[in-house]
């Protein structure tokens, strides 16, 4: 068990390490000097040869790559060209909306698609079945800025239930927190609801056919019962999965829907950083998303390795 | 599915209206996917105005039998906008398509085929796996001028490791068919192994791996061009429509909801059709009917 932790934890470590160099190797080998596009438009020429001297430019190339590297590993992610604040700390400070954004995001896809994907594939073949599977297509192909708009323009400007656009956060109260978040979390899960709702059916579908289901309903268990204690707990795997790979998917989700309802999250400060053409943070921002990426796809291959003894490669 | 099959769960019955449902959702795709071709390639001739040209006097005009859809802040027409937009979208998608794939099948069928090169190969496609899609083609717009090309490649980058895993997992079956085996043993040379025996077996589901890619790139060029981050607002493209309309929308949602209706339908039909060609051309998916 020990070991195949192990194992696997090392073998995340050349994932990050391909993407620190992809990100390394973007800046360096764009069309332009590197040092330019980090200092801007409007570097004076002694700023230029600074940031060559601290980015060691002038040292052949696989040298620069390790002196960053090594610069990462100790955090320090240099420094923003406008805000002139280390990268970290601005991440830092507008994590909490993308967090809470996520989360609340999180909940309601599971609320709504696990059920729904469960009832699917119980009533399989069915109107109902149809309705979902269709329902699904449309959340894939329906970008999340026009399901953004289109919630803003029924519930905030039609109906004027809830307010257009902006964040509180949840010390100011869990009211006006609520009224807020609601409609972005709904539009961020809406491409989740339907990849979950989709990988429920599949996987339901599948442990459905299995033996001890006969075997439960055969013992006369009430059918919801069969339907969550036996077979919803058997196929949560592959659900587990898709959650955690989805989790990319997420991240461009969250930088439209920030933008959509103006929020000062971490998707507003690439896109802000990517109008500035502030490329530090830019990097950082990849390198921190890449690198949750592999963390929660690392943690759900381990978890599976808990919950089914099985699994070992 | 070579389980046994369950007592109790309905067995697939064949619907009287099951038959035509799915060339009927087909055809209204291709329809609407056709229609939207026609317009991009004639759009000259379909739009009523000039979807560039600033008219100040014109400024948020409500629809008329001039102004089809309206107008917008700067005067334009909106639907003859959406018409030329249409273009955009259209050459990215394709455009994208094809180069993933032109990169993306060599690299998969090198990778299936040499295990050496494949333990490499995949580390680095694991790699950019891992970075979500539009942030890295933000980042590299934003490194590089914004046209045409640029956000081709950059919507291509991400979408190159989904094609060499597709390919890869392809070739490492088809490897040990019997056929291959046999070829390897006739002293065929590789090349000839990897194009006339290997190659034709990710043919099929390229093609459909294919409308999901194009699907997904006209998506990830309007997210750019919404986000500020694609190609130049001087060309009309459905994703810059939204990015302008958006700071009206509070007053006018049309200049907004028209562009995303045309936006949502195009990708609509491309996935439905995407989902028509798989069923087609591999009757198990259907049957399992999984994501």
């Amino acid at each position: 068990m020990l070991s195949y932790f192990f194992r696997r934890i090392a073998a995340a470590i050349p994932v990050m390490l391909v993407v620190a160099l992809f990100v390394f190797l973007l800046l360096r080998l764009s069309p332009g000097d590197p040092a330019a596009i980090i200092a801007g438009d409007m570097a004076t020429p002694e700023q230029l040869a600074a940031i060559r001297e601290s980015l060691g430019l002038n040292q052949p190339l696989y040298r620069q790559f390790f002196v960053w590297i090594w610069q990462l590993l100790q955090g320090d992610f240099s420094t923003s060209l406008m805000a002139h604040t280390p990268v970290l700390s601005m991440i830092g400070q507008r994590v909490e909306p993308t967090i809470s954004l996520a989360l609340v995001s999180i909940i309601f896809t599971i609320l709504i698609s696990v059920p729904l994907g469960v009832l699917a594939a119980w009533k399989h073949g069915s109107w109902i079945d149809n309705l979902v599977m269709s329902t699904s297509v449309l959340g894939f192909s329906v970008p999340v800025f026009v399901i953004g708009y289109v919630l803003i323009t029924v519930f905030a400007i039609e109906l004027k239930w809830l307010p257009v656009q902006g964040f509180r956060s949840i010390s100011d109260g869990i009211g006006p927190f609520a009224q807020r978040i609601v409609l972005p979390a709904l539009t961020l899960s809406s491409v989740y609801v339907a990849l979950v709702a989709r990988m429920t059916r599949a996987s339901m579908l599948e442990v459905l056919g299995e033996d001890y289901i006969r075997t439960a309903r055969a013992k006369g268990l009430a059918e919801v019962q069969v339907l969550f204690r036996h077979a919803l707990r058997n196929a949560m795997i592959p659900i587990l999965t898709v959650i955690g790979t989805g989790f990319a998917m997420m991240i461009s989700g969250v930088v439209v829907t920030e933008s959509v309802f103006n929020i000062p999250g971490l998707g507003r400060l690439i896109v802000d950083a990517v109008l500035a053409r502030d490329y530090p943070v830019i990097q950082g921002m990849i390198l921190l998303t890449s690198g949750v990426y592999v963390v929660i796809n690392l943690l759900i291959d381990l978890s599976y390795a808990i919950s089914d003894p099985r699994i070992r490669y | 599915m070579n389980k046994p099959v369950p007592l109790i769960l309905p067995a697939p019955r064949r619907r009287l209206i099951g038959l035509p449902r799915v060339p009927l959702i087909s055809a209204l795709s291709l329809l609407v996917l056709v229609a939207i071709m026609a317009m991009a390639i004639f759009a000259p001739w379909v739009a009523n105005h000039d979807p560039i040209a600033l008219a100040p006097a014109n400024r948020l005009k409500p629809p008329s039998a001039d102004f089809w859809l309206g107008t917008d802040a700067y005067g334009r027409d909106l639907f003859s906008r959406i018409v030329y937009g249409a273009r955009i979208s259209l050459i990215v998608g394709i455009g994208v398509t094809v180069l993933s794939i032109l990169i993306g099948l060599p690299l998969g069928l090198l990778a299936g085929y040499f295990r050496g090169l494949d333990a490499v190969l995949m580390r680095v496609m694991d790699g950019l796996m891992a970075i979500p899609g539009v942030l890295l083609a933000i980042a590299i717009v934003s490194l590089s001028s914004a046209g045409v090309w640029t956000v081709m490649i950059a919507i291509m980058i991400p979408e190159i490791p989904q094609v060499v895993r597709l390919v890869r997992s392809r070739v490492l079956s088809a490897r040990e068919e019997p056929y291959v085996e046999a070829a390897v043993l006739m002293g065929t040379s590789t090349f000839k192994i990897l194009l006339r025996h290997l190659m034709p077996n990710t043919v099929a589901p390229l093609i459909v791996q294919g409308t999901y890619i194009c699907a997904s790139a006209i998506l990830t060029e309007a997210i750019l061009s919404f986000l500020g981050a694609g190609i130049g607002t001087e060309i009309p493209s459905w994703g810059n429509i939204i990015s302008e309309g958006r700071v009206y929308f509070q007053l006018k949602p049309s200049l907004v909801l028209w562009a995303g209706l045309a936006l949502s339908l195009c990708i609509l039909s491309i996935n439905l059709l995407g989902d028509s060609v798989r069923d087609a051309l591999d009757p198990r998916m259907k049957k399992r009917g999984a994501a």
